[in-house]
C-alpha cells in the first residue's frame, strides 16, 4: 500500500546575487537599472569584435566578503572558466563564469523554522557575469504570428555571485526561511541591493523526493521563475506534492527545468535550450589566474559587518528573550545602534529594546521618516528608562514623555518638566491628600477597619490617583494609606 | 617613374631634412599601390581621406617641429582584424561585411599618436585562419615576387604591401606563424613579440592564448621602431605585461660573438626544401664564423606542437567566433526563430576554413573527448615550455627556418588543409610557449624566391632576439627587391 | 586510429546550420585532420599544466570606477534590426 511509504523532499536552491558595485563586472559602464535602453553598453560588455574583459576588484572583494560571511574556504588560486551556449541575450555566447575551481567552497548557512535552528551546507560560491535582458512582444496584437524579442544589454556584465546549497533542504519552509536568511545577509554585508523584485536576488530550486530513511537520490527536477519567498514556497510545495503523487503512482520523473506559473500556482515544463547541454567549459584565456592571499581575505574579514546571526546572540546575551532578539535584529541600523548607545551608558536591556521596538518603530511608521531623522539619541533614551526606573514618570506618562523628546522638545527630564508629567512622591505633600481622601470617606475607612477588604484599599488609592490627576507614586500612596488605616 | 619606397630610418632622415613630406610619402605609396593592386589584392580597404588628414597634420606637426618620433608622418598598413574606428572592418569574412567598428584597437590609437599615416586595412586569411591569404572572402593577395604564388598567411596582405612597397611598414597578427610566415614568404622582416607586451584589445581574436600582435618591416631596424611604437602595458587587456620592457636597440651592433646558438633538430628533413635548408645551414655557419658557439639542441615536444595546435587554436576560436551570430552586427540571413537565424547566419557567413576550424574546436571540447584532446594538447602545450626552459640553460637563442619551404602555387594547398597546417611547422613553438620569435630574409631560391630564417628567443628575450636578427640581416646583405612591372590598374 | 565523430551534433553545438552534404564532406576532412591531432596522446608523462600565460600573470583587476559607454546610436547603426533603442530578434524557443 503505497500511501504507508514517508516521502522526503531533497531540495538544493541556487542563488543569483546581483553585485551592487557601480560598474559592472569585465568593463567600466555604471551599474544603473532602469537607464534607457542600451545606454550601459560598450564593447566589452556587447560582446564587439575584439574586447576584452578585465575583472572588477570589488567584485571579487563582495564575493569574498559573501564566502566567509558563509564560513566558506576561499581557494587560494582561482580561475575564470568559459561557459559556451548561444542565447540572444548573452553577447559573446559565452559567459565568463567559473567551474572547478570557484572562488568559494563548502560552507554553511543556520536558519530557524518554528525555533528549531538547522544549518544547511553550501557547496560553493563563484564569480560571473549577467545576461542581458529580453522582452517579448506582440505585433499588432497578433502575439503568436508576429511577435519580437527586444534585447537590452545595459544588464550584460553586471557581477553576479552564484551561490549553491548543498541538497541538505527538507522543506517548503526551510527553503524559505534559508532565502531570507541569504537575502537578510547580502542586504547587511552592503554587497547588493538584495531586491528580488527588481530580479537582483534569483532564486532557482532543485527538487527531487526519496522514501525517508534512504539517502537514494531521486530524479531531480530544477524549478525556475520565483520571485517572492512566497513563491518560492509555493513552488517547491506544489512540485513535492506532483513528485509525491507520481512516484508513489510508480511513475518515472524526468529530470528536466520546471517553470513556475505564479497564477495558476503550477510548474510547467519548460523547453530545454537546444544543444545547451553540454557546456565545453575551458578556461578564460582572456584572463589570469585569481591568487587570493591570507592577506587579502583577512582585511575583507576585518571589514566584515556584524552579521543577523551573531547580532542575535549578542541580543540574547544582554538578556532578550529570542522572539524580541530576532525583532530587535531586524530593526533599522539607526534603532539598533541607539539601543546600543543607550545599553551602553547603563539602560537596562530589555526596557531599552521595548521603547525601540515598540513605541519608536510605531512613530517611524505613522510619521513614515527615516530612523536616521529621529531627534531622539541613546542617551535620551537611557534617561527615558531611568525616569521609570527611579518611579519619577509613571509608565503612562512616559509615553506622552517620549512624544515630547521626538516632537525636539528637549531631553526627557525637560520634556517631564515641561509638560508637567513628574510622579508625586514627597511624603509629606501625599500625606496631606491622604488625609483629605480618608475625611471625605469615612465609611470606606469604617467598612476597612472592620472587615480589613483588600478592595477597599484599592477604592481609595484611586480616589487618591483622581485627586492628583495620575501623578501621584501608586507605591507610595498605597503605604501612606495603610500605615493610617492601621492596617 | 614611382621613386622606389623607403625604409623607416631613410624616410624619416628625408621628413626631418625636408627632402620630402608627410603627403609626398603618402602619395608615393599610394602611387605604388594604384599601380600593384590589380595584380596583388593587397588592401581591401584603403583609406585615401584619413591617411591625407593624417599626413597633413604630421607636415603641420613636424614644421612646427613637434616630432612625435620615427613613425610621425609614415604610411602604415594595417592587417584588417585591427579595429578601427568608422573604418571598415572585416577580418576578411563575409560575416562582418559592412562593419564600422566604434572604437580604435589600442595599437591603432598608439600608431595615431606616433603620428602614423594608416593607409588602409589589408587582406588576411579569414578571421587570420590560413597561412597563404587566399581563405579570404573579398578575394586571394598575390606574391609581389611572383603573382602565380601566395605571399603567405595569414597577414599576407600586409607582407605584400610592405615588400611591393605600398606601405613603409605594416602591422600582422601571429597566432601560429601567421607575422613570421608570410615575412619569409615575401622577402621581408616578421617579429611575433612574447605574448603579453603588444596589446590585443581591439585585435579581433582567433585564438586568445595564442594571438600577439606585431610588425612586419622591410629592414631589422624598422622592425624595432615599429614594435616600439606600439608595445607596452595596456589596463584595457588583462594579459598585457606591466613590467619593465626590453631595450630592442641596446645590441643591435654588439655582433653574435659568444653567444651560443642552438640549431633545433626536429625543424628540418623530410619536407623541407633543399635550397631552404642549404641557405638556413650556410647562414648557420656564418654567425659560427662570427664567434657564436653552434650547438645542435633536440626539443622532442616539437613533433607534436602542430597537433597541439590544431586542437587549443581551434578551440578558442570556437568561442571567441560564437559573438558572430547575426544579433547585435554583422551579417544577418533571417529566420523565424532567433536559433535558426543564428544558425543560418553563421552557416553562411563563414567561410569553409573557419567552418572547419570551429567544428574542430567544438568537437575538441564536447563532452567525452576534452580529455583526449583538448586537455591532452594542454598538457603538450606544458610539454613544449618544459623542453625550451631545458634548452635556453645552455642556449641563448635557437634557429630554423621560418617556414619548410619558400611561397608556394596559388591553389597548391587549398583542397588539403593538412598540408596547409604543415606551413607553420617551424613557427607554431613559439606561440604555444608565447616566446619571442623573428624571421629574417637571408636570400632567393634557384627560382628567385626569398627564403627566410627564424631566431627564437625566450619571453622578454627581444633584446638578444634583435642582437641576432640584425647580425643575420648584416649577414645576408639581402638586398633584393621584387621586380613586379608595374601596371595601371 | 580513426575518429568517431557525430558532425551532425558538433554542428548544432556551434550553431551552423549546415546541408547534409556540407556535414559529411566536413567529417570526412575533421577524420584527417583528429587523426594527426591526435598524437598529442603519445606524449609520455602528464606534465602540469598551469596558467596558459608565458609570464605568469596573476590578479590583474581594475578599480571599480565607471567609465564612458559608447553612444547608443553609433551602436544600434550597426545592427540589423533595431526598435525603440532594442536590438531585435525573432522570438526565442521559449514557452
Ligand atoms: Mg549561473
Ligand atoms: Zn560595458
Amino acid at each position: 500500500m503505497t500511501n504507508t511509504i514517508a516521502w522526503e523532499p531533497v531540495i538544493g536552491i541556487e542563488v543569483h546575487v546581483e553585485l551592487s558595485t557601480r560598474s559592472k563586472m569585465f568593463c567600466g559602464c555604471a551599474v544603473d537599472f532602469g537607464a534607457p535602453p542600451n545606454t550601459n553598453v560598450c564593447p566589452v560588455c556587447l560582446g564587439l569584435p575584439g574586447a576584452l574583459p578585465v575583472p572588477n576588484r570589488k567584485a571579487i572583494e563582495h564575493i569574498l566578503a559573501i564566502g566567509l560571511a558563509l564560513n566558506c574556504e576561499v581557494s587560494p588560486r582561482s580561475v575564470f572558466h568559459r561557459k559556451n551556449y548561444f542565447y540572444a541575450d548573452l553577447p559573446k555566447n559565452y559567459q565568463i563564469s567559473q567551474f572547478d575551481v570557484p572562488v568559494c567552497t563548502g560552507g554553511f548557512l543556520d536558519i530557524t523554522v518554528d525555533g528549531e535552528t538547522r544549518r544547511i551546507g553550501i557547496e560553493r560560491a563563484h564569480m560571473e557575469e549577467d545576461t542581458g535582458k529580453s522582452t517579448h512582444v506582440g505585433q499588432g496584437g497578433r502575439i503568436h504570428a508576429a511577435s519580437a524579442t527586444l534585447l537590452d544589454f545595459n544588464r550584460s556584465g553586471v557581477p553576479l555571485v552564484e551561490i549553491v546549497s548543498k541538497p541538505e533542504i527538507r522543506s517548503a519552509a526551510e527553503a524559505r526561511a534559508y532565502a531570507q536568511e541569504l537575502r537578510s545577509l547580502v542586504a547587511e554585508l552592503g554587497v547588493s541591493d538584495a531586491r528580488l523584485e527588481e530580479g537582483s536576488l534569483r532564486f532557482d530550486a532543485n527538487v527531487s523526493v526519496r522514501m525517508a530513511g534512504t539517502d537514494v537520490l531521486g530524479t531531480k527536477v530544477e524549478i525556475k521563475n520565483m520571485n517572492s519567498f512566497r513563491s518560492l514556497e509555493r513552488a517547491i510545495e506544489h512540485e513535492v506534492e506532483r513528485q509525491i503523487t507520481l512516484v508513489a503512482e510508480g511513475e518515472e520523473l524526468t529530470q528536466e527545468t520546471r517553470h513556475w506559473d505564479e497564477e495558476k500556482g503550477v510548474t510547467h515544463s519548460m523547453r530545454t535550450k537546444e544543444g545547451s547541454s553540454d557546456y565545453r567549459y575551458f578556461t578564460e584565456p582572456d584572463l589570469v589566474p585569481m591568487v587570493i592571499g591570507d592577506s587579502w581575505v583577512a582585511a575583507v574579514r576585518d571589514a566584515l559587518p556584524e552579521l543577523p546571526a551573531r547580532r542575535r546572540a549578542r541580543y540574547q546575551g544582554l538578556g532578550l528573550d529570542g522572539r524580541s532578539a530576532a525583532v530587535l535584529s531586524d530593526a533599522p541600523t539607526r534603532l539598533r545602534e541607539i539601543f546600543d548607545e543607550a545599553v551602553a551608558v547603563g539602560a537596562g536591556a530589555v526596557a531599552a529594546a521595548n521603547w525601540v521596538t515598540g513605541e519608536i518603530t510605531g512613530h517611524i511608521r505613522r510619521t513614515g521618516i527615516d530612523a536616521h531623522e529621529l531627534t531622539l539619541d541613546g542617551a535620551q533614551l537611557a534617561e527615558l528608562v531611568g525616569l521609570v526606573d527611579e518611579g519619577l514618570v509613571s509608565p503612562t506618562a512616559a509615553k506622552e514623555v517620549l512624544e515630547g523628546v521626538l516632537a525636539g522638545e528637549g531631553s526627557p527630564r525637560q520634556v517631564a518638566m515641561t509638560r508637567d508629567l513628574a510622579q508625586m512622591s514627597d511624603p509629606g505633600e501625599l500625606a496631606a491628600v491622604v488625609a483629605s481622601v480618608l475625611a471625605s470617606h469615612p465609611d470606606a475607612v469604617e467598612s476597612f477597619r472592620s472587615s480589613g477588604e483588600e478592595k477597599v484599599v484599592g477604592f481609595l488609592v484611586g480616589q487618591v490617583m483622581r485627586v492628583t490627576q495620575g501623578k501621584a507614586d501608586p507605591r507610595m500612596v498605597n503605604r501612606l494609606l495603610r500605615e493610617s488605616l492601621g492596617g | 617613374m614611382t621613386p622606389s619606397t623607403p625604409t623607416i630610418v631613410e624616410a624619416g632622415a628625408l621628413l626631418r631634412s625636408g627632402e620630402v613630406t608627410a603627403i609626398s610619402l603618402l602619395e608615393g605609396v599610394l602611387e605604388v599601390a594604384h599601380r600593384t593592386e590589380a595584380m596583388l589584392h593587397a588592401y581591401l580597404t584603403i583609406d585615401r581621406e584619413g591617411a591625407v588628414e593624417a599626413a597633413v597634420a604630421a607636415d603641420t606637426e613636424l614644421a612646427a617641429g613637434h616630432d612625435r618620433g620615427p613613425l610621425h608622418g609614415i604610411p602604415v598598413a594595417l592587417k584588417d582584424n585591427m579595429c578601427t574606428r568608422g573604418l571598415e572592418t572585416t577580418a576578411s569574412s563575409q560575416i562582418l561585411s559592412g562593419y564600422l567598428p566604434p572604437y580604435d584597437a589600442t595599437v591603432v590609437r598608439r600608431l595615431r599618436e606616433a603620428g602614423a599615416v594608416i593607409v588602409g586595412k589589408t587582406n588576411l586569411d579569414e578571421f587570420a585562419m590560413g597561412s597563404s591569404t587566399e581563405n579570404s572572402a573579398y578575394g586571394a593577395t598575390y606574391n609581389p615576387w611572383d603573382i602565380g604564388r601566395v605571399p603567405g598567411g595569414s597577414s599576407g596582405g600586409s607582407a605584400a604591401a610592405v615588400a611591393a612597397g605600398s606601405a613603409i611598414t605594416g602591422l600582422g597578427s601571429d597566432t601560429g606563424g601567421s607575422i613570421r610566415q608570410p615575412a619569409a614568404l615575401s622577402g621581408i622582416v616578421g617579429l611575433k613579440p612574447t605574448y603579453g607586451t603588444v596589446s590585443r584589445y581591439g585585435l579581433i581574436a582567433f585564438a586568445s592564448s595564442l594571438d600577439q600582435i606585431g610588425p612586419l618591416s622591410r629592414t631589422v631596424d624598422d622592425a624595432a621602431l615599429t614594435l616600439e611604437a606600439i608595445w607596452g602595458h595596456d589596463p584595457l587587456d588583462a594579459t598585457s605585461y606591466p613590467g619593465e620592457y626590453p631595450d630592442l636597440r641596446a645590441d643591435m651592433t654588439t655582433g653574435v660573438s659568444g653567444l651560443k646558438v642552438g640549431v633545433v633538430s626536429e625543424l628540418a628533413g623530410e619536407g623541407y626544401e633543399p635550397d631552404v635548408e642549404a641557405a638556413v645551414a650556410a647562414m648557420v655557419e656564418r654567425l659560427a664564423g662570427e664567434g657564436a658557439a653552434v650547438v645542435e639542441v633536440s626539443l622532442p615536444s616539437f613533433e607534436i606542437a602542430l597537433s597541439a595546435y590544431y586542437l587549443i587554436a581551434p578551440a578558442e576560436a570556437s568561442a571567441n567566433l560564437a559573438r558572430f551570430d547575426g544579433i547585435r552586427y554583422g551579417l544577418r540571413v533571417p529566420g523565424d526563430t532567433t536559433e535558426s537565424l543564428m544558425a543560418r547566419t553563421r552557416a553562411e557567413g563563414f567561410g569553409p576554413e573557419v567552418t572547419r576550424r570551429i567544428l574542430l574546436g567544438t568537437y575538441g571540447l564536447s563532452a567525452g573527448y576534452y580529455e583526449a584532446f583538448y586537455g591532452q594538447a594542454q598538457r603538450v602545450r606544458a610539454a613544449i615550455r618544459q623542453d625550451l626552459a631545458r634548452v635556453y640553460h645552455d642556449v641563448d637563442v635557437l634557429v630554423s627556418p621560418t617556414s619548410p619551404t619558400v611561397a608556394f602555387e596559388a591553389g597548391a594547398r587549398v583542397a588539403d588543409p593538412l598540408a596547409m597546417y604543415l606551413s607553420d611547422i617551424c613557427t607554431i613553438p613559439s606561440n604555444l610557449a608565447g616566446d619571442p620569435a623573428i624571421s629574417v630574409p637571408i636570400g632567393l631560391d634557384g627560382r628567385g624566391l626569398p627564403i627566410g630564417f627564424q631566431v627564437m628567443a625566450p619571453a622578454l628575450g627581444e633584446r638578444t632576439l634583435f642582437r641576432v636578427a640584425a647580425e643575420v640581416e648584416r649577414l645576408a646583405g639581402f638586398t633584393a627587391r621584387p621586380e613586379i612591372e608595374l601596371v595601371a590598374s | 586510429m580513426p575518429v568517431e565523430i557525430d558532425i551532425a551534433h558538433v554542428a548544432r553545438l556551434a550553431r551552423l546550420d549546415l546541408t547534409q552534404d556540407e556535414l559529411a564532406a566536413y567529417q570526412g576532412q575533421l577524420g584527417v585532420i583528429l587523426e594527426h591531432a591526435a598524437r598529442v596522446q603519445t606524449l609520455e608523462g602528464k606534465p602540469e599544466v598551469e596558467s596558459t600565460h608565458t609570464l605568469g600573470l596573476e590578479n590583474v583587476y581594475r578599480d571599480d570606477e565607471v567609465t564612458p559607454s559608447l553612444d547608443r546610436e553609433e551602436v544600434l547603426a550597426a545592427a540589423p534590426e533595431t526598435r525603440d533603442g532594442y536590438f531585435v530578434v525573432p522570438p526565442a524557443l521559449e514557452s
